[in-house]
């Protein structure tokens, strides 16, 4: 679908030819308040969950599978570029969960005062920091 | 449409620098956008280099100095120059701001000033407000009641009626809100944006107005209306300290209550 916005890229100068008008800068000169960078993460870490998502879809079937497919997957899962896969798709799905709390918090109309929106933002990345760590801590041991 | 890059023919080069008048003690650098549509050129930022004890304490003073002595042809709009009609909107150290409103002294190093973002450019500082005058209108922001008015002319509201509307007619539609939000950059096309939505909201919260059904009717689209990811930008720089983002979840909030 075309940009009905393209309309008005186009004006006339002053001797009445016709022009291209620029777009003004946008993400090249604004500032990017905690809430904005929060907001661009949580879609980045949910299109890396859909990829997560396939990574554990083929370890299970992997497991279900005969031959030695279970084994292949779980070398390259336990190798350092495995960890780091898991490590990065942990805290993917902890920040999507958590930053997802507080648009759930904020969609019943609470939350909204300067202030408030910036404290659950830190909130949101204190809390990805510490149960990520708890649950590689926890991993680790158990493991 | 989702695009990160500025296109090719709105990269920004470097221009001239213009230095402060000899024996200036404190001075401070403007960094200005410059875009004039008969030179053919690329926009261009200029330095302009301002003698701060010999211009009032404003960033706009600053500019309607140097377009005064130093450069006659900066373009840039302005009127009250005390923030109640919403002209000189522009985009001062990285926020939407109105420039009479904003204090040199809270600039950080040279002042960076650029045209409200993600808009058309007419020329160096003034964007293109056609779509959002357009979507405003689009919104129907005028009263709208079938019962007719009472026999004495006027429909009267109680005080705690009227004060529903406050933090909503406050709104002068500089547009720094809908600028801001990195939604109405990529989506500005069918997302209404954070000041349209406000006065929506506006004429929804007016106890005067019957036609709250209809407006929610015309609000609730996808993209209308929930093209807004509470990414709060608009809050953050609103010049006149309202709270277009919890007007929109008003909105929302509404339209799941008559869901039911």
């Amino acid at each position: 679908m075309r940009d009905v916005r393209d309309a008005l890229m186009v004006a006339r100068n002053t001797d009445g030819k016709l022009v291209r008008r620029p777009l003004s800068p946008h993400l090249q000169v604004h500032r990017w308040p905690v809430s904005m960078a929060l907001s661009i993460c949580h879609r980045i870490s949910g299109v890396a969950l859909g990829a997560g998502t396939i990574l554990m879809t083929v370890w299970l079937a992997a497991a279900a599978s005969p031959g030695n497919a279970f084994a292949v997957v779980q070398s390259f899962l336990g190798s350092p570029l495995g960890y780091l896969v898991l490590f990065g798709w942990s805290l993917a799905l902890i920040y999507h969960f958590c930053s997802g709390m507080r648009h759930l918090y904020m969609d019943t109309g609470k939350g909204f005062e300067p202030g408030e929106y910036d404290r659950s933002g830190w909130a949101v990345i204190i809390a990805t920091g510490v149960l990520t760590v708890v649950v590689w801590v926890f991993g680790l041991l158990a493991g | 449409m989702v695009a990160f890059n500025l296109p090719l023919n709105s990269r920004i080069g470097q221009g001239k620098t213009f230095p402060a008048a000899p024996g200036a003690k404190n001075v401070r650098e403007f960094k200005i956008y410059r875009w004039n549509p008969d030179d053919g050129a690329n926009p261009r930022t200029d330095t302009y280099q301002i003698d701060l004890d010999a211009c009032g304490p404003m960033v706009l003073d600053a500019l309607i100095k140097i377009k005064n002595e130093v450069d006659p042809t900066l373009t840039f709009r302005r009127s009250c120059r005390e923030g109640i009609c919403g002209s000189c909107a522009m985009n001062i150290d990285g926020g939407n701001t109105l420039a009479c409103l904003k204090p040199i002294e809270d600039c950080k190093g040279a002042v960076k000033i650029s045209p409200l973002p993600h808009m058309p450019v007419v020329k160096d500082l003034v964007p293109d407000l056609s779509q959002v005058y357009a979507q405003y209108r689009s919104i129907e922001p005028w009263l709208q009641a079938d019962s007719p008015a009472p026999p004495d002319g006027e429909r009267r509201q109680s005080k705690e009626e009227r004060a529903q509307i406050d933090g909503l007619w406050e709104c002068i539609l500089c547009f720094c809100c809908s600028t801001s939000c990195p939604s109405y950059w990529w989506n500005g096309d069918r997302y209404l944006g954070p000041a349209v939505l406000l006065q929506a909201y506006r004429w929804i919260a007016d106890t005067r107005d019957e036609a709250t059904g209809q407006r929610l009717d015309a609000l609730e689209d996808p993209f209308k209306l929930y093209r807004c990811h509470t990414i709060m930008n608009c809050t953050d720089s609103c010049p006149k300290g309202l709270n277009p983002a919890k007007a929109i979840a008003e909105i929302k909030k509404l339209i799941v209550e008559r869901a039911g």
